[in-house]
This record gives structure tokens, sequence and C-alpha cells, in this order.
């Protein structure tokens, strides 16, 4: 009798330690599901250095952080020139970065209209428009993506390729250079990615 | 039948287009405290689809929408 209650008793032990293994491994299983999910954030490719393009990236950057989301916006291409500070000069540029340098805008305000620009006649009517309904230039909006913490990353081969020297680029907190990895890292741990 | 609100902030955002009214809102809900109200008077349409959207996505409340001579009025409890 001693002897079953015994067998009894060893059986029941391993069966409680087999479960509480098992739910060792759920509740890790969980934690890494939990940890792959996309969280409430947006990754912005900003590709294009045209006016109207930009407004919407950086309407949909600050609307998004006024949602509860934190954004980063990856500046690449065309979108890299938006960044330069009219105000600073790269220095030590080849004759490639020269050219690039020259013919490319030189930050936001030289941003131009990807349609009906008409010799600039369009992005100057389109500026005193916006200017006129109160909305928000995109120097404006740049200083609002300042203050509600919108996070800038740019694209280092694009700096590389068009020549542009760091110490020519804008004053921004949160700004890094880096590559495609650091944006699909981001991408695939936010909800909404968006190229623009 | 009508239920007063009792307001604890009002924000005028008359001639603010998108993405202001939201933004501006998103940022003043912060410096009220959790069951506190928020009258904002926009005069922007599109914040009649936007104010409700915002709303549902940062878990506040919009009690009561106004609308009247081309403005809208919200009524916005802080609720997280």
């Amino acid at each position: 009798m001693e002897n079953i209650n015994n067998i009894n008793k060893e059986n029941q032990v391993r069966d409680l330690k087999a479960l509480e293994g098992m739910l060792k491994a759920l509740k890790d299983e969980l934690q890494g599901v939990k940890a792959k999910q996309p969280k409430e954030k947006l990754a912005m490719v900003v590709f294009s250095g045209d006016l109207d393009r930009a407004l919407a990236a950086f309407i949909i950057a600050t609307g998004a952080v006024a949602m509860g989301m934190e954004v980063t916006m990856f500046f690449t291409f065309w979108g890299t020139p938006l960044l330069r500070d009219p105000k600073k000069v790269g220095k030590g540029k080849d004759f490639f970065g020269k050219m690039f340098g020259m013919m490319l805008p030189k930050g936001l305000k030289a941003a131009k209209l990807s349609k009906l620009n008409m010799g600039g006649l369009g992005t100057g009517m389109m500026k005193y428009l916006m200017k006129k309904k109160n909305m928000a230039s995109l120097e404006q909006l740049l200083e609002m993506a300042k203050e509600l913490g919108v996070k800038i990353v740019i694209c280092e081969l694009s700096m590389q390729i068009m020549g542009f020297k760091k110490e020519e680029m804008i004053d921004y907190p949160d700004l890094i250079y880096a590559g495609v990895a650091k944006f699909l890292e981001e991408a695939m741990d936010s909800k909404v990615q968006l190229f623009i | 039948m009508t239920e007063e609100i009792k307001v604890d902030k009002v924000m005028d955002l008359k001639g603010l287009p998108c993405p202001m009214p939201v933004v501006k809102v998103s940022k003043a809900i912060k410096e009220v405290q959790v069951g506190q109200v928020i009258e904002a008077i926009t005069s922007d349409p599109g914040s009649l689809a936007d104010f409700p959207a915002w709303a549902k996505t940062s878990g506040n409340e919009i009690l009561k929408t106004e609308q009247k001579d081309g403005l809208i009025k919200f009524y916005i409890k802080r609720k997280v």
C-alpha cells in the first residue's frame, strides 16, 4: 500500500515538473511573439525632394506623433538635399560633389513643386496660397517635427554619391546617418511604413 | 435636457488647417489632468473626421461635437 502511494506521489511530482517546463516554454514563446509584434510606429522613406511630396511627408509625420506614434523619417536620394542647411558650406568636395552641390536645391526653402512649377511661378503661387490659408511651411513643419521628437535618418550612401558633407546638413537633435539595414530594422518594428 | 459640460481649457484653433488642430490638441491634452475637458474650436472641415480618429487612436473621448456658422466645437475628455 505504502509502495503504491509513493509511486503515485513520484508520478505527480514528475507531471508537475513537466507542466512547469511546458509553461515556461510557452511564456518564453509568448514573450518572443510580443517582442516581434510591430509597434505604434511609422517608418517613412522620403525619397523625393519635391515641395509637394515633402509637405505630405512632414504633415503625415507630425500628424502621426499627434496620434501617439513614434516616427522615423529616412531621407534618401533626392530627399537628402532637403536637409542641407543653406547657411552652411561643405568643404573638401571633389568635382562631382561640387557639381551636385551646385545643381541640387539647398534646403527645404529651395524645394520646387513636382507639377506646375512653371519656372518657379507655380511654386511661388503655392507658397503664397499656403501662407494665405495659414498652412505651415516646410521650415515650420521641420521645426514642429523637431519639437515633437520625430527622428531623422539620412542615407549615408546618398551623402557619399552626391558628395554632401555632414557639416553642411541641418542641426537636428535626433539625426543619424545610416544605411538600409537601419531603415528595415525600423520598418519591421513599425505598423505603418511609407515611401514618399 | 442639455447637460452643461464643465470645461477646463479652451483652445481657439480657428483658421488653422491640417495637421495643426490635431497636433495642438494632442499636445494640450497632456497638459490637463485625466478626466478634465478641453473645448477646441476649429474652422477646418477636415477636423470633423480627424478629431474622432485621433480620439479613438489616442484613447481619449469626444463628449460632444457642435457645428455652427462654419465653426466646429469639440468637447474632449482626457481619458488616459
